[in-house]
């Protein structure tokens, strides 16, 4: 089967500069065209984050030029408070769905994927190509959001009904901004749809002869897992969308209930259910943070086996572990939702499945420490994100241990300790494994190395800035420090803002740094040492493409016959202490 | 700047009957009954507004004074007299303590508006009206005056959404020639050319009353209103 | 050298994470829970112990065993040392530590939960309304008849203090209900605090009480508790609820019983 289709040829080479660089049917394009859509996402995400973090230490002080962003969100240039509930929104929603669900998984994923399977392209081109421009639209429906004359929507990532259902009567921000949040989020999900059902093909139709299910790579495995999970969460919120749309402007009263009294405005809407909204959101919204985070995972298992020279103590066991998280991430939604007026006893159910998440994450954590004893490590910036990930992974992990407890719940939730909680292990880690994955196959996406020295300093100065920015929030949470105030005005939390000062700062210090990455991309990009074929001695397939960049067709015509599993290190080959995976060579013993 | 004898004639036609001439419609707006007590604010929530008030304040929604006198009545001219005359001074509108100075603001129509915030803390502007556009803006201390304007004549109830205590009436009139009761219950329209007109008071909770007077030269015609206080 | 560097690194930055977390301070602020005033907290923070032993020393020995090996694991040059045991002793590992560990410590907050959520509150119990609106709370007390006056939301009338849509003309029950911007109540005694959203979602969260609970629009739920100490403390809103949210705040007044009748008198007056 898969030898068969993997023959076939779907497109010849693009000749005209739009099928080349815009409306390319090219995986590679695509998955660069991804990547550039997140970059651009996670500027804009960071800026707004950095706004937010100046104006909760100087909510009074006009930020010079604000104004000119919006005269009303911030007049004279000092934020108004829905203005920073609204950048928050914006900051969320840009961050979760364009840059972690974007980079990791539709960038990396379409890239590498039909190359590591040793296919020519995605299973369907052209639907590669409408889910990447589709998921553009929705990046310019988002964005437009800022421009509208009620400012953008301030609901939350989550928007919650009835707050985003009712519309304006709620205040600034639940006008057009609060419509075009759903359609932006509604357009993605078809995206994402569309995007998940390719990578599915793709995997189970195009792997080429002898690329067993087994021998593809870890990475090819999460972004497989992913795919799946990404298809039933974004099923469950494309339609949620679409009730909250049609509350919104069709009158309907899914969401939102009887008796409402909203600014002296007697609501018309009568029997929906608030509820409703959170179990449809959190169905999808739990599964998702294993989308931001899978494919992360496996790009670092990827790249950490290949320093360490040597296989992992079991990487199928880290497939299994990646299985396990995303069949279980569909029982565990409930835990958003402890506090939420479900029934209390519903809140042990879900936790059960929740504390149970533990053991496939603890089981990986130790399998790589496991594996990193004894290991010939080589280092380098990706291989240093790569532990900065586990690091995070770990700090992210346990205070998620907490928080699945609904009766510690009761006190934590909705504080900073959450936000800490989920930058740590969906935030930051995933973005060291978009990082890591970017050092990596740099040289394979341009033919250029980047910047080693460049490089280490961007690692050192995240690896510690981003520590300084995430691990105070858990403190602040257990102070009780309440999340999602534009202002700390109450009693008790104005003996935090110190606090908030040295977080403010540090943020302020990382976002800086993260100008070195964009200029080591940029100027490696042009100017980078010429990257050898295959400059980290790796085994899979996308070092045995003819060229870097891969042609058109990724193997110039041929097609690669695997031979072995993924990872053959620490053996003796006249390679070295590698084998590729379609090298016929068989492997001597371990040296 | 030299001006021609004839436009000056022309002026002084025009100016004199209203400045020198006019007649005055004077009057009280009172009570009858019993008002519904006012109840006191806690304002515990906005400690910077709370202290600043060494007594709490009350509603505002009925004000009275000595003598059955009900104050914050507009009393204005309905018809008769529609002038399009824009003032070009602006009315200001002041949020201080967390509350609004003045309770009840006249503008004409076109007249700007002028909402200054006095407090350490944002307050937020949202007027309620149902023919002119609904707005609603939030200023953070330290943020410039906002500037509006409506269109069309109406009263319209304003509500501070971060501190739902606060409640204030905008009267957009088509006319200039209006008097707001204040602790004495009287009020005075003068400057009134010879004609007829219907004069209006309106209460936020009483509702409105009209009466007709007509006016034949410089003369002071006295009219008052009373109204039904409403038990709850 | 990198990972060298990596492991002292990190090392610091395990050890630093703690710090503030046994000192509880840090930058000079205080950032441990504040005193608890209820008669449930007790489980509430002993689980929040337990889990913070438990997860904490998981978090310091996976930084250190991962600085460790970071460490040890450069300038080998080709000699590769294998995890005595391989994958099979980790993995039983994990699942019989982490799974013994996370039951236990799951059936141990049932406990915590239970006392809060699982168990009535008793008949003898203090009602009052706690109404959520944008951007304030309001509390209602039954008055000397002791029957709560029925909601009419259209009549809601804030610039006039009709928070809850009170008719007091047409409803007698509601005419001598006590509304009020501060939830008083007396030490001691337990409370039955019954949610009801205006507009929309909400919540009701006190640190020394260790209680926090959403206000549902539509759906009305109850809390009971019982504070055990005079003072006062602030009641904040944690559930997003549009761009007043972070000045929602009410005080929760805790009296004596005979303060609290004298308080309950004359508000009736």
């Amino acid at each position: 089967m898969s030898e068969a289709s993997a023959h076939v040829v779907h497109h010849g080479p693009p000749t005209s500069f739009i099928r080349k660089h815009v409306f390319s049917l090219d995986h590679k394009v695509i998955g660069k065209q991804y990547y550039a859509l997140a970059l651009v996402a996670v500027v804009t995400g960071m800026v707004l984050s950095w706004l937010m973090r100046i104006h909760l230490i100087a909510p009074n002080w006009p930020i010079p030029g604000l104004q000119w962003l919006s005269k009303v969100g911030a007049p004279g240039g000092v934020m108004t408070p829905e203005y920073y509930l609204s950048l928050m929104t914006m900051h969320g929603t840009l961050m979760v769905f364009f840059v972690l669900t974007n980079a990791p998984f539709a960038a990396f994923g379409n890239y590498f994927l039909p190359i590591q399977i040793g296919a020519e392209d995605m299973a369907f081109p052209r639907f590669n190509m409408m889910s990447f421009w589709t998921t553009f639209i929705a990046f310019c429906i988002l964005v437009a959001a800022f421009f509208v004359p009620d400012g953008p929507p301030l609901a939350g990532w989550t928007a919650y009904a009835p707050l985003s259902a009712v519309g304006k009567d709620a205040g600034p921000g639940e006008g057009l901004g609060q419509t075009l949040w759903g359609l932006s989020i509604f357009v993605f999900c078809i995206a994402s749809l569309l995007g998940s059902l390719n990578f599915i093909a793709t995997t189970l139709d195009l792997r080429t002869k002898g690329m067993t299910l087994a021998r593809m790579p870890i990475v090819s495995w999460a972004w497989f897992i992913t795919s799946c999970i990404a298809l039933l969460a974004f099923a469950v919120l494309l339609p949620a969308c679409l009730l909250l749309i049609l509350d919104r402007i069709g009158g309907t009263s899914f969401f939102i209930p009887s008796g409402l009294n909203i600014s002296d405005h007697l609501q018309p809407h009568q029997g929906g259910s608030p509820l409703l909204w959170q179990h449809l959101f959190w169905f999808f919204g739990h599964p998702e943070v294993y989308i931001a985070i899978l494919p992360a995972i496996g790009i670092v298992s990827h790249i950490l086996i290949n320093s360490m020279r040597k296989p992992m103590l079991s990487h199928k066991t880290i497939i299994y572990c990646m299985m396990g998280i995303g069949f279980l991430s569909y029982m565990v939604w409930g835990h958003h939702m402890f506090l939420s007026g479900m029934n209390p006893f519903s809140a042990l159910v879900f936790s059960f499945p929740t504390l149970m998440i533990t053991i496939p994450a603890t089981i990986m954590t130790l399998i790589w420490l496991g594996s990193l004893y004894g290991s010939n490590l080589r280092i380098n910036t990706a291989s240093l994100f790569c532990l900065g990930f586990i690091s995070m992974f770990v700090s992210g992990g346990v205070s998620g241990f907490f928080l699945a407890q609904p009766s510690i719940d009761i006190y934590l939730h909705a504080t900073y300790f959450v936000v800490g909680h989920f930058h740590m292990v969906m935030g930051v880690a995933a973005i060291f494994g978009v990082f890591a994955g970017t050092y990596f196959w740099f040289p394979k996406m341009t033919g250029r190395m980047m910047s080693e020295r460049l490089g280490r300093l961007h690692f050192w100065l995240t690896f510690i800035g981003t520590y300084c920015i995430f691990m105070p929030f858990h403190y602040l949470g257990l102070a009780g420090n309440v999340r999602r105030y534009s202002a700390f005005t109450d009693d008790f939390l104005v003996p935090l803002i110190p606090v908030h000062k040295f977080i403010t700062y540090s943020a302020l210090f990382t976002g800086a740094v993260q100008l070195v990455f964009i200029f080591n991309l940029i100027y490696s990009h042009f100017k980078g040492a010429i990257a050898p074929a295959n400059p980290w001695e790796a085994t899979s397939l996308e070092w045995s493409t003819p060229s870097s960049p891969p042609p058109f067709d990724n193997f110039g015509g041929k097609h690669p016959v695997v031979y072995h599993d993924p990872y053959q290190y620490g053996v003796k080959s006249s390679t070295g202490d590698y084998l590729m995976q379609d090298s016929p060579e068989r492997a001597g013993e371990t040296p | 700047m030299r001006v021609s004898k004839p436009c000056i004639a022309v002026l002084v036609a025009t100016l004199c009957p209203a400045l020198m001439f006019g007649g005055t419609i004077s009057g009280k707006v009172t009570y009858t009954g019993t008002p519904v007590k006012q109840k006191p604010i806690d304002m515990g929530k906005e400690p910077s507004c709370a202290k600043q008030h060494a007594t709490p304040i009350t509603t505002e929604t009925v004000v009275t004074g000595a003598n059955n006198v009900l104050e914050n009545v507009v009393v204005y001219i309905s018809a008769g007299a529609d002038d399009t005359t824009v003032p070009s001074q602006a009315v200001t509108f002041t949020q201080k303590g967390c509350q609004y100075i003045p309770h009840v603001v006249v503008l004409h129509t076109g007249q700007e508006l002028q909402v200054v915030n006095a407090d350490q803390t944002s307050h937020n502007i949202h007027p309620m009206p149902t023919v002119n556009r609904e707005w609603n803006k939030s200023q953070p201390p330290g943020s410039p005056n906002l500037s509006e304007k409506f269109d069309q004549p109406e009263f319209i109830k304003v509500k501070c959404n971060i501190h739902p205590w606060m409640a204030g009436r905008f009267a957009v009139l088509k006319t200039s020639h209006y008097s707001i009761t204040g602790d004495s219950g009287g009020f005075s329209l003068p400057n009134l050319p010879p004609g007829k007109y219907t004069i209006t008071a309106w209460h936020e909770d009483y509702g409105t009353q009209t009466q007709d007077v007509t006016i034949t030269g410089n003369e002071t015609k006295s009219i008052d209103f009373s109204f039904k206080a409403k038990a709850y | 050298m990198g990972g060298k560097l990596f492991a002292v690194i990190l090392v610091v930055i395990a050890l630093a994470s703690a710090v503030p977390i046994v000192s509880h301070t840090f930058m000079g602020a205080n950032v441990s829970l504040p005193e608890d005033i209820s008669t449930h907290g007790h489980d509430i923070d002993k689980q929040l112990d337990e889990t913070m032993i438990e997860a904490g020393l998981s978090f310091l020995a996976a930084q250190l065993v991962l600085a460790f090996f970071v460490f040890q694991s450069g300038g080998r040059n080709g000699v590769l040392k294998n995890f005595p045991g391989g994958a099979k002793y980790l993995v039983v590992a994990a699942v019989l530590l982490v799974g013994a560990e996370a039951i236990a410590l799951g059936a141990m907050g049932t406990k915590a939960w239970g006392k809060v959520y699982f168990e009535p509150a008793s008949a003898d119990a203090l009602p009052i309304q706690a109404q959520a609106g944008q951007f304030a709370f309001y509390f209602r007390y039954a008055g000397p008849d002791g029957k709560f006056g029925v909601l009419h939301p259209e009549k809601i009338d804030e610039g006039n203090s009709n928070f809850f849509g009170l008719d007091p003309e047409n409803d007698i029950p509601a005419r001598d209900d006590i509304t009020s911007a501060e939830l008083v109540i007396p030490a001691n005694k337990e409370v039955h605090l019954m949610l009801h959203a205006k507009d929309v979602g909400h919540s009701f969260y006190v640190r020394e009480l260790r209680i926090q609970q959403d206000f549902v629009p539509g759906l009305d739920l109850s809390l009971h508790f019982t504070a055990t100490k005079v003072g006062k403390y602030e009641i904040v809103c944690t559930q997003l609820c549009g761009l007043g949210h972070y000045n929602m705040k009410a005080y929760l007044n805790v009296m004596s019983q005979d303060d609290f009748d004298k308080w309950l008198k004359a508000q009736s007056n």
